[in-house]
């Protein structure tokens, strides 16, 4: 057989090829070294005047020349070749180089393949829904280039119909794979780089302005999904516990081990799934105080929910609380002198106050009642930029500035419990949250951090006192911007009078928020569930894959049904002449679809001479019956003569 | 009414005819069948192919009056459709009938004259009448022309633009002879003189007859949509510059008439379709592509037909 020359990239096939390779690359370009993508913008830029003006291609030398040169670069980068950011990068380079040796379809094809490939690549480093939406753009664009291969001739807007058609006919399939395919636990290939990219969130200190900060963020730091809401002065979001104070910065406890304490649940039971953000530290939230640990998780001494590793990815746990909780009554003597100490020198005015509380009274009950009654009445106001405060900070946020925010109020407040002999520790979290009217969800947002105190009583244990609610009680009734002043400098979302802006953003984060449960979030157990309301019971993957073949092989008879509906029916006359064809068709003379019935029959004739004019005459007898007046007669006729016919 | 085996006269005619011109039955064959179709014919090919003896045979065989008129670059319409002149004796103008009026006209070397005069000719095979000095003249009936022309690649020629191409039902090419029929051309008789001896096989009204019958020969609806289905297919097709008008649609299925009606049958089947597309359908398509200016017609229909399965 002789060898077919290899057929050659047209002009227009290479437009095609390049703005495949162009759509493919574009939204790389912010993740690979910016001389890279000058670089492989550059190469791209190059083609397409070669290919404009049809002049030669390079010659092979200066293509591996820049090969070297550009794997090079790379090295020297990322130190190495090997791994996800420099295998992006390489195949970038590939990409943008090999349209510069593309001559003949197979080259062609070669592109686009790299353009598929690297479709994918845009997964490693977001997973938006916005992502999601560029990468279905680019594919069909890349699949439109890979029609022009096919096809040559054709119209660019008919390619991109077509593309769009056969995306559009290989949605059923996707989605079944989606559903069906059997899941394994965690991402397939590694983190997305947006799961670091949520880093705004508490810390692990508290200064003054750490909390503030963040109320102008309105990011997501979590959602949480309840069967009931409980009341909003209950939502209390444990998180870091800060028991070390240096006379500034209030820091965990971080040199005793502490054993973690039975506590005896009272209080009704809140179940709810929690949604959290990746912050990129250990810590979960859950309402105080955590029942049933999700999975993966363990508690600290100070009653801090911690997961195993840090939440680098968007993590989903359900996790029950009981709001009244005793805890900690046998609290180690070591935690409590913990929570008792002080440093040195600093805030003598505040100390002087606690000094004076346990003087008057002698009751831990009774220090703490005067504690309240001073915050109550110390006409201290809330402020989202509290002036700058000094050395003695709790000095002169209590007795001249009066004006802070909840990090001063529970640094403040226990400090003063811990000057008059009371241990006491700042929890900062959050508190609050609203509910998403559009998809039912609870969300807590970073202007909803928030710190308070907890006091350890001899026989109530630790024991939650919010200082801010005591001074300010707008900011947990209500929110933030109820608290602060008018024309404080809020975040978009708390102020009441942009609602159009408000519903806007609720709506898009409702579906964002359903893209990351049911898309990004459909893990194991999501897919289990899922499945059990479809009526699978525990599914295992054997019938899982069974059941994907089936529903596979339904959607494509019902794909191929409609394909067919647009075909005429068969009628009698035509189905046995069809089934002539076929039984000819096995000894070596089928029917072409575009043959006419009497051009065939003389074709079979030549090939079976003595069967020639029955041949003929059934032919005529046909074209009688199908094109002709249609008489029963004459068909029972032609039925009975094809099925005789045995040449 | 005929009865289908009517036809039989017809074949009669096929074959004195192809006594005149030698081994061209098929196109004598769509010849006729545009004749019975009422459609006119062009022939293109080069002189001395045997043009001109077709139409006469023709002409003579179905007993029609027959003019020739030779186009020249000088003509004018007047030539053709004819002239009023002041008669002295009664004092008025008198309209002279051009030479086409008459049954058959054979307009030889048609991409001779110039447009103007061409025009004329066409809005009469159109028309089937004449109109001149304000007076609008019927043409005889049956009315036929066959137009030659000679490929365009010759020198001082004005090709038929395609929206006259389009005024024909048919065009097709003579061609050479094979061997045989040339070698028998070459030894037998001059065939001006078997043209002379040829007798009629059928009244003009005989004629007229089978052109009524053949507008009555059945087409079934798969058959239409075969139809459908090719002419679709030069439109969507990238195949081809421009697709088949519904002009040409018609036209096709005419020609599948008469076919089937020379054929002896009175339906039509694909492959009467199959058959008359060459003629019918080439000289309104043009294949798009690099190579398609040297297809032939029989490869455009080719190309064409092997594009679309039958209903």
């Amino acid at each position: 057989m002789a060898k077919s020359k290899p057929q050659a990239v047209t002009p227009s096939q290479t437009w095609w090829l390049l703005a495949a390779a162009l759509s493919a690359l574009l939204p790389l370009t912010p993740h690979v070294p910016y001389w890279l993508s000058a670089l492989a913008l550059t190469l791209l830029g190059g083609r397409a005047v070669l290919n404009r003006t049809q002049r030669r291609l390079p010659a092979r030398f200066w293509l591996i020349l820049l090969t070297f040169a550009g794997s090079a670069g790379v090295l020297a980068q990322f130190r190495t070749l090997f791994g996800q950011n420099p295998g992006v990068a390489l195949l970038v380079l590939f990409l943008a180089l090999k349209p510069l040796e593309t001559r003949t379809r197979r080259d062609g094809l070669a592109v686009i393949f790299l353009c598929y490939f690297l479709v994918l690549a845009q997964f490693f480093f977001a997973q938006s829904i916005a992502t999601a939406a560029m990468t279905v753009a680019t594919i069909v664009a890349v699949t439109a280039a890979l029609g022009s291969l096919a096809d040559g001739r054709a119209r660019p807007a008919d390619l991109l119909r077509r593309s769009g058609l056969m995306l559009l006919q290989a949605a059923p399939f996707m989605l079944l794979l989606f559903v069906l395919f059997p899941r394994v636990q965690g991402p397939l290939w590694g983190l997305p780089r947006d799961a670091f990219s949520a880093l705004t969130g508490l810390s692990d200190s508290m200064a003054p302005g750490s909390i503030s900060n963040l109320s102008q963020s309105d990011a997501i730091a979590f959602r949480a999904k309840f069967s009931e809401t409980p009341p909003r002065d209950l939502l209390y979001w444990r998180g870091p516990v800060l028991t070390e104070f240096d006379g500034r910065t209030w820091r965990p406890e971080g040199r005793l081990a502490l054993p973690r304490l039975a506590y005896a649940p009272q209080g009704p039971l809140i179940e709810y799934e929690v949604t959290l953000e990746a912050h990129a530290k250990r810590w979960l939230f859950a309402l105080e105080l955590p029942g049933n640990l999700p999975s993966d998780s363990l508690m600290t001494g100070d009653y801090q929910l911690l997961a195993r590793t840090p939440v680098t990815t968007r993590l989903r746990y359900s996790v029950t609380s009981h709001t009244a909780m005793a805890a900690g009554r046998e609290e180690s003597s070591a935690v409590l002198q913990r929570a008792l100490a002080l440093p040195g020198d600093f805030n003598p005015r505040t100390r002087a106050l606690g000094q004076g509380w346990r003087d008057q009274d002698k009751t831990d009950e009774a220090v703490l009642e005067a504690a309240t009654r001073f915050f109550l009445t110390q006409g201290l106001s809330y402020s989202l930029t509290p002036p700058l405060l000094g050395r003695h900070g709790v000095d002169e946020f209590l007795f001249e500035s009066r004006q802070g925010f909840c990090e001063h109020f529970s640094g403040a407040f226990v400090f003063a419990l811990r000057a008059a002999g009371l241990p006491a520790r700042v929890v900062t979290g959050y508190q609050g949250g609203e509910t998403n009217p559009f998809d039912g969800y609870f969300t807590v947002r970073q202007y909803d951090a928030h710190a308070w105190a907890e006091v350890w009583l001899k026989d109530r244990g630790w024991t939650r006192i919010d200082p801010t609610a005591l001074s300010v009680p707008s900011r947990i009734s209500q929110n933030l911007a109820a608290a602060v002043p008018a024309g404080s400098p809020l975040p978009l979302l708390t102020r009441a009078d942009l609602a159009w802006l408000r519903e806007l953003r609720l709506r898009f984060d409702a579906v964002a928020n359903t893209w990351n449960q049911w898309v990004i979030g459909y893990n194991p157990e999501r897919q289990r569930e899922f499945l059990n309301r479809l009526g699978m019971r525990a599914p295992d993957w054997r019938q899982m894959t069974a059941t994907l073949a089936v529903l596979a092989g339904l959607v494509l008879l019902g794909l191929t049904a409609w394909a067919l509906r647009q075909r005429r029916r068969v009628d009698a006359a035509q189905r046995a002449w069809l089934r002539l064809g076929r039984r000819l068709g096995r000894r070596g003379l089928p029917r072409t679809p575009w043959e006419a019935p009497l051009a065939y029959a003389d074709r079979i004739a030549v090939r079976f001479p003595e069967s020639a004019a029955e041949i003929r005459a059934i032919s005529a007898l046909y074209g009688r019956v199908r094109y002709g007046n249609l008489d029963p007669v004459l068909l029972d006729e032609l039925k009975t003569r094809i099925a005789r016919f045995q040449p | 009414m005929l009865s289908p085996k009517s036809p039989k006269r017809l074949e009669h005619v096929v074959g004195a005819t192809g006594s005149v011109i030698l081994g061209k039955e098929g196109q004598i064959r769509l010849a006729l069948a545009c004749l019975l179709a009422k459609g006119h014919l062009l022939i293109e090919d080069l002189p001395g192919v045997g043009k001109t003896t077709l139409a006469h045979a023709l002409a003579q065989l179905l007993g029609l009056s027959f003019q020739r008129i030779q186009f020249t670059s000088d003509m004018l319409p007047a030539d053709i459709i004819g002239v009023s002149v002041f008669d002295r004796d009664s004092g008025a103008f008198r309209f002279h009938p051009g030479p086409v009026f008459t049954h058959v006209v054979l307009a030889d070397e048609v991409n001779r004259a110039t447009p103007k005069t061409q025009s004329a000719l066409l809005e009469a095979m159109e028309e089937r009448q004449v109109t001149a000095e304000g007076q609008t003249r019927p043409l005889p009936e049956p009315f036929f022309v066959i137009a030659t022309q000679n490929p365009s690649t010759q020198i001082g020629t004005y090709p038929l633009p395609e929206s006259q191409l389009d005024r024909f039902l048919m065009r097709i090419e003579l061609g050479y002879p094979d061997r045989a029929a040339e070698r028998e051309l070459l030894a037998g008789v001059d065939r001006r003189e078997v043209l002379a001896g040829l007798q009629p096989c059928l009244s003009p009204e005989e004629l007229l007859t089978h052109q009524k019958a053949v507008r009555a020969v059945q087409v079934a609806e798969p058959l239409i949509d075969y139809v459908q289905a090719l002419v679709a297919q030069t439109r969507e097709s990238p195949d081809w510059q421009v697709g088949l008008s519904p002009r040409a649609a018609l036209a096709l299925l005419a020609a599948s008439r008469a076919w089937a009606w020379l054929e002896g049958r009175d339906h039509v089947l694909p492959d009467d379709v199959q058959a008359v597309l060459p003629g019918v359908a080439c000289h309104r398509l043009h294949a798009a592509g690099e190579s398609a200016a040297r297809l032939t017609p029989t490869e455009v229909a080719t190309r064409l037909i092997e594009a679309v399965p039958i209903p």
